[in-house]
């Protein structure tokens, strides 16, 4: 049992030392000085008073890392329909097999998927291990778990990556629960040392702090991984890999989930939500004018919203104001077009993650916020914009 | 029918910083909360109870200040309370936490329904729900938006999918974690603050559990290592791009393609 002794007899002045802890772990009672469970064992009064604070250490059993081999990727898909997100898994499994000179493998769990299973071999993946049974037709929980869980004890893949999304999202913690190994959601980073313990970076406290997390003595080592954050590799017709058909015993594959109806959802989502955002401003001149928005924004996957001019005008609904007097956004990427950023407006968006502005006049106060300042008139930037960008679509 | 709801109490605001040379987080004070998202869970409770027989009790893990939030959800219309504190949980990671909830679970008693919060605000992993269910064998639903329908032996529920909307029954016991768009948590009573403030919440500590090996909790039952903290990289970007419409175009395109905003999906 891991612990943090404290030799009393050099801690003086307790008062100060309390201070120590950002968790407010340490307390005083009487003449002693007590941890109590606050303490999230991150040693920070070890590290400040050595005299005083000693981390006690423990044997945790390791295991055999020789015993598992190769960097497994979890395909996800609804209905063959491969997320994207999974070759780009591909593309870093690749890397990292590169490094320890292992496999890349895959699983594929559906129904009528083969001809799908196939597309990954095509990334550049040594093998792909598929279950394809009309049980596994749709997601549940259990099935999912217990194929996963089946091929992890067939293939005995020393990392285990999975892609963030609602699927992945379930199914990996519920796999490394079973497996008691460890789980880093939502990495940024990752890399591989010689001994196959994996880097794994992602941010913590809202994105404020960094945190490098290694599962040293588990395996498999899992890791989701968020859409967008890696590369997929070049496609290739000419593939090397081999696709495996695996079959599990049907009576592994109940559950207490009845799936009754999938319907698909109408597409409102509010701009709160949204990762990126097209903002039009007061530069609009006539109604007819937000069609080049919306183009815009429709090609980049783009919520559209407005600063309060537009919404006065009645061009844009109200639920899209951006602004004190209306919804504050946090985007991955927001671009406005002709807005000038008058403070009420820059309150409502100047923590977005990555700020384009578009706008004719150089000394316009956005540019002070704007990560990329454009001087341009929205007019002609747009239009030539918009067709660069069907060009690449066709 | 029982339903035990998980809560935790976390920073109260996420503005924290770290100390670049001494890697050592920067919080001023100890001011914290309710998860903002357990509000919800404790919420989708509240309302099964208002059309069904049912007792709610609230489950959290930390040191004794997390009585507050567990106080606060008495306020909103709790029934019962049940902390989880030992020094021997500390620096527990996802895998050694939902070990202990489950254990704590298992302690209550039979719980029909688990509700969870679909993430927490510090954590942020949104993992703990679905280990809990592992660990407890029992399905489990995330993403939940609607509840439309609660029965004797299932529950009928809405899952939240990017493009779709799956419908699902799901038989008790099973574990449920709730989007924030489920429904809108009530404010907490001035009435209820006054009929509970002398309402006992129950301690466990490790000895009372079931699993009583010291190894499968806190840092000893915890695979993953932090090994450090750092603070990311700024984004101190700041360029103004001058030219022709042409060349402007060029220019936000290709940079838009390289922050793969062009491709779809």
């Amino acid at each position: 049992m891991p612990m943090i002794k404290i030799h009393q007899e050099e801690a003086q002045d307790h008062d100060e030392l309390i201070k120590l802890c950002p968790f407010g772990a340490i307390e005083s009672s009487d003449t002693q000085l007590q941890i109590n469970s606050g303490c999230k064992m991150c040693k920070i009064c070890v590290k400040k008073e050595p005299g005083i604070f000693e981390f006690i250490e423990f044997e945790q059993a390791e295991v055999d890392k020789d015993l598992w081999q190769g960097i497994a990727v979890y395909i996800d898909h609804v209905e063959g329909d491969i997320h994207p997100v999974s070759f780009e898994l591909i593309g870093k499994a690749r890397e990292l097999a590169a490094k320890i000179n292992q496999p890349v493998t895959c699983l594929m769990i559906g129904h009528n998927i083969k001809g799908q299973a196939r597309k990954a071999l095509e990334y550049g993946v040594d093998e792909i291990f598929v279950y394809d049974k009309e049980e596994l037709e749709h997601f549940k929980i259990e099935p999912y778990t217990a194929v996963l869980e089946d091929f992890i004890n067939k293939v005995k893949p020393s990392v285990v990556l999975v892609g963030g999304t609602t699927i992945g999202r379930s199914l990996a913690p519920r796999a490394a629960a079973r497996f008691r190994t460890g789980l880093t959601a939502d990495c940024t980073i990752l890399d591989i040392q010689e001994n196959t313990d994996l880097d794994q970076i992602r941010p913590a406290f809202g994105g404020n702090i960094m945190a490098h997390i290694n599962t040293p003595k588990h395996r498999p080592q899992f890791a989701t991984v968020r859409y967008k954050i890696f590369s997929a590799p070049e496609k290739s017709s000419e593939y090397k890999g081999n696709l495996t058909e695996c079959d599990i015993c049907t009576s592994k594959l109940g559950s207490n989930i009845e799936v009754l109806e999938i319907r698909k959802k109408e597409k409102e989502v509010s701009i709160e939500d949204a990762e990126v955002i097209v903002v039009a401003g007061r530069a609009i001149k006539r109604q007819e004018d937000m069609d080049m928005i919306h183009q815009f924004a429709e090609s980049i996957g783009a919520q559209v919203a407005g600063t309060r001019s537009l919404i006065e005008t009645g061009w844009i609904d109200p639920k899209r104001q951006i602004g004190l007097s209306g919804r504050t956004v946090k985007p991955e990427l927001i671009i406005t077009c002709g807005v000038s950023g008058a403070i009420q407006f820059v309150a409502g968006m100047n923590n977005s993650a990555f700020i384009v502005s578009i706008n004719t006049d150089k000394n316009a106060p956005i540019f002070k916020h704007a990560h990329v300042g454009i001087v341009g008139d929205i007019y002609e930037v747009l239009p030539k914009l918009n067709e660069k960008i069907q060009g690449l679509a066709q | 029918m029982n339903i035990t709801v998980c809560i935790k109490q976390v920073p109260g605001t996420s503005e924290v910083e770290v100390d670049e040379k001494t890697g050592v987080l920067k919080r001023e004070g100890v001011d914290s909360k309710m998860n903002p998202f357990d509000l919800f869970a404790i919420e989708s409770a509240l309302r099964i109870k208002e059309q069904n027989k049912a007792t709610i009790n609230v489950l959290s893990m930390g040191p004794p200040q997390t009585m507050e939030i567990i106080k606060e959800s008495f306020m909103m219309g709790a029934d019962a309370g049940f902390l989880l504190s030992d020094m021997r949980f500390a620096g527990a990671d996802v895998l050694a936490t939902s070990y202990t909830l489950s254990q704590g679970i298992r302690k209550i008693g039979d719980s029909d329904l688990i509700i969870c919060g679909k993430q927490t605000t510090d954590g942020d992993t949104a993992q703990v729900g679905p280990e809990i269910a592992e660990f407890l064998n029992i399905p489990h639903v995330t993403n939940v938006r609607k509840i439309i329908e609660i029965a004797d032996k299932d529950i009928t529920l809405e899952m939240d999918l990017p493009h779709s909307v799956e419908v699902v029954k799901v038989k008790y016991p099973c574990l449920i974690t709730v989007e924030k768009d489920i429904n809108q948590p009530r404010l907490p009573s001035f009435k209820l603050k006054l009929a509970t403030a002398d309402k006992d919440i129950t301690v466990y500590s490790l000895d009372d559990f079931e699993d009583k090996n010291e190894n499968n909790y806190g840092l000893a039952g915890s695979p993953t290592q932090v090994r450090r903290i750092f603070p990311p990289e700024s984004n101190n970007t700041h360029e103004l791009w001058e030219g022709d419409a042409e060349h402007l175009s060029g220019k936000l395109h290709n940079c838009l393609n390289e922050m793969k905003f062009t491709g779809g999906k």
